[in-house]
């Protein structure tokens, strides 16, 4: 990373900070949303854009993560910073175990990515008559204080949030920049590059696949447990959805799969995209229904049309940082 | 002369179809062995199977008076046995420096990773004018160069070729085996899977056929060329 690079990201992280003080809760709430998608974009981006493997069921650890926790909150009035702890154990074991089961027996390629689909949704279908979490009806966690701050219990006013989803961001942020640079990612890149190449080199594949996957789905976890504790509620139908595997990978492919910034990028710009189009069809006072759906369908198109590789390795030649 | 690599009895399924069957051989240290055969007859099989990427049915695989059937494949690896895997198999989007470096990421190779990739400079000087170059810009004859370099930053003892004359000029082929007999030389030991029979014959001390995953014949690389079945069959004499 060069300094230019730096002084951008100096920048984003001082607005970003500051900004709680200046917009008011709408704001803030899009400005949230972004930034979970910009934490859970990344961790997908470890598997997917550091090693690989294509997951297209990212959900089942959002939301067995968000359960997790959820239910001993729910349950035993256990807090989210302990319950997190049981979420990435869970989520980083059933990642393990699924990709120990598919590298093992040598799925790989889309039938990889169809196991992961699989497991979220049988996952999901499990839930719907699990009845201890509330099975299909959801679990309501208690009503936050939204003017009192209990961080102790992750409830509180929107800015703590905001804040907490910030911090998980930048961590996520750091976090990857590590890994690319570390041994791991350089074994990644070979196995992403070409698995046989990096076999017959004596690369461990399945070891190192294996870690991306449980790193990857222990980070999802996190973000599961925020999403949980943030909505209040969670229903088997939309958090182990297929839509919000897609809604999680849609960022960093827009911003780059496999850069640091990519995910980060792709977040911001899905939810530009998606509130101006708000915006905009609210103005013209256009009711058809669906048509916010296929102007952002559009939008998307037109984007991976023009730069295949994601917006982020196009801007920073433009930019003239490193990738 | 003592072997380095010594196969007994190797057998290989692919489910249930048999690929290998009791497949004996001896690679003798500082040794050029060829393997010939014609496409399908379970050359690249074999080396997978010494390499450990596929898992022998039965049989015994020794290296350097250590029994290696069985282990991983980055174990044997790094015990010592590389492999330039047909079609080079290179990461087209990295440099060749990026390229040279991913073969060096084992234990036993890791902390001479600059001195080695000195060496393959050296052997190899157009990779030296190509090092920021993108491998997947590089000429044919270029890029088995590098398959070759890559694998030598690993640091092998045994060294396997699988098929490294393909798709390449008669002119690059003559500089490859120039560089394969120059490495021997230095005391690398070799190991060639060829469809080419006459040029891997002409420069192996010792060959084998390979004939439905059998071995039908072997002999010295003289003998064999010499010999009336592997004209007809192989050399369309």
């Amino acid at each position: 990373m060069n300094r230019r690079a730096n002084r951008l990201l100096a920048a984003l992280g001082a607005v970003l900070l500051v900004l709680p003080a200046v917009a008011d809760n709408y704001l803030l709430s899009i400005v949230t949303l972004f930034l979970f998608f910009a934490y859970a974009g990344q961790a997908w981006n470890i598997m997917m854009g550091f090693a690989g493997q294509l997951s297209l069921g990212h959900s089942l650890y959002l939301g067995v993560g968000g359960y997790a926790a959820g239910a001993l909150y729910f349950h035993f009035g256990i807090g989210p910073w302990a319950g997190l702890w049981l979420a990435i154990m869970i989520c980083a074991l059933s990642g393990a175990a699924i990709g120990a089961l598919a590298f093992r027996y040598g799925v790989s390629g889309v039938y990889f990515t169809l196991l992961t689909i699989a497991f979220a949704e049988f996952t999901r279908v499990g839930f719907d008559h699990f009845a201890w979490v509330g099975g299909s009806g959801g679990m309501f966690l208690k009503v936050a204080e939204r003017d009192q701050i209990d961080l102790l219990n992750l409830r509180g006013t929107p800015a703590m949030f905001y804040y907490v989803i910030l911090g998980l961001a930048a961590a996520a942020f750091a976090l990857s920049g590590w890994l690319l640079r570390s041994r791991a990612g350089y074994y990644w890149q070979a196995i992403r590059e070409n698995e046989d190449a990096a076999q017959a080199l004596g690369i461990n594949t399945f070891h190192w696949k294996i870690l991306a996957i449980t790193i990857s789905s222990a980070m999802t976890a996190i973000a599961g447990v925020f999403s949980a504790f943030y909505y209040g509620n969670l229903f088997p139908e939309q958090i182990f959805n297929m839509s919000r595997s897609i809604e999680i990978m849609l960022g960093p492919i827009i911003g780059g799969i496999g850069t640091l910034f990519g995910p980060i990028l792709g977040a911001a710009l899905l939810t530009l995209v998606a509130e101006s189009t708000t915006e905009v069809v609210a103005a013209l006072g256009w009711e058809t229904p669906g048509i916010k759906q296929l102007i952002y369908g559009i939008v998307l198109f037109v984007v991976i049309v023009l730069l295949p590789h994601g917006v982020w390795p196009a801007l920073a030649r433009k930019l003239k940082v490193t990738k | 002369m003592t072997a380095l690599l010594e196969v007994t009895d190797l057998e290989l399924f692919y489910g249930d179809a048999q690929v290998l069957a009791s497949v004996s051989l001896q690679i003798p240290q500082g040794g050029i062995v060829a393997i010939v055969g014609a496409n399908g007859a379970g050359k690249s099989s074999l080396i997978r199977a010494i390499a450990g990427i596929e898992r022998p049915g039965a049989g015994k695989i020794v290296f350097a008076g250590r029994d290696i059937t069985g282990l991983e494949s980055h174990v044997i690896c790094n015990l010592g046995i590389g492999q330039v895997a047909e079609g080079r198999q290179l990461f087209p989007t990295l440099t060749t420096m990026e390229n040279l470096a991913m073969g060096a990421m084992l234990p036993r190779a890791r902390a001479k990773m600059k001195q080695m990739m000195d060496e393959v400079f050296e052997l190899f000087p157009l990779l030296g004018e190509r090092r920021k170059q993108l491998a997947g810009t590089l000429s044919g004859g270029e890029q088995q160069m590098l398959a070759i370099g890559r694998c030598l930053m690993g640091r092998p003892e045994l060294i396997m070729f699988d098929e490294p004359s393909l798709g390449l000029a008669p002119a690059i082929v003559q500089q490859l085996l120039q560089a394969i007999r120059k490495l021997n030389r230095q005391g690398l030991t070799v190991l060639l899977v060829e469809q080419n029979v006459g040029v891997s014959l002409k420069i192996s001390q010792h060959a084998y056929v390979l004939e439905n995953g059998r071995i039908v014949m072997s002999g010295s690389g003289g003998e064999l060329l010499n010999d009336d079945r592997v004209r007809e069959a192989y050399l369309g004499l």
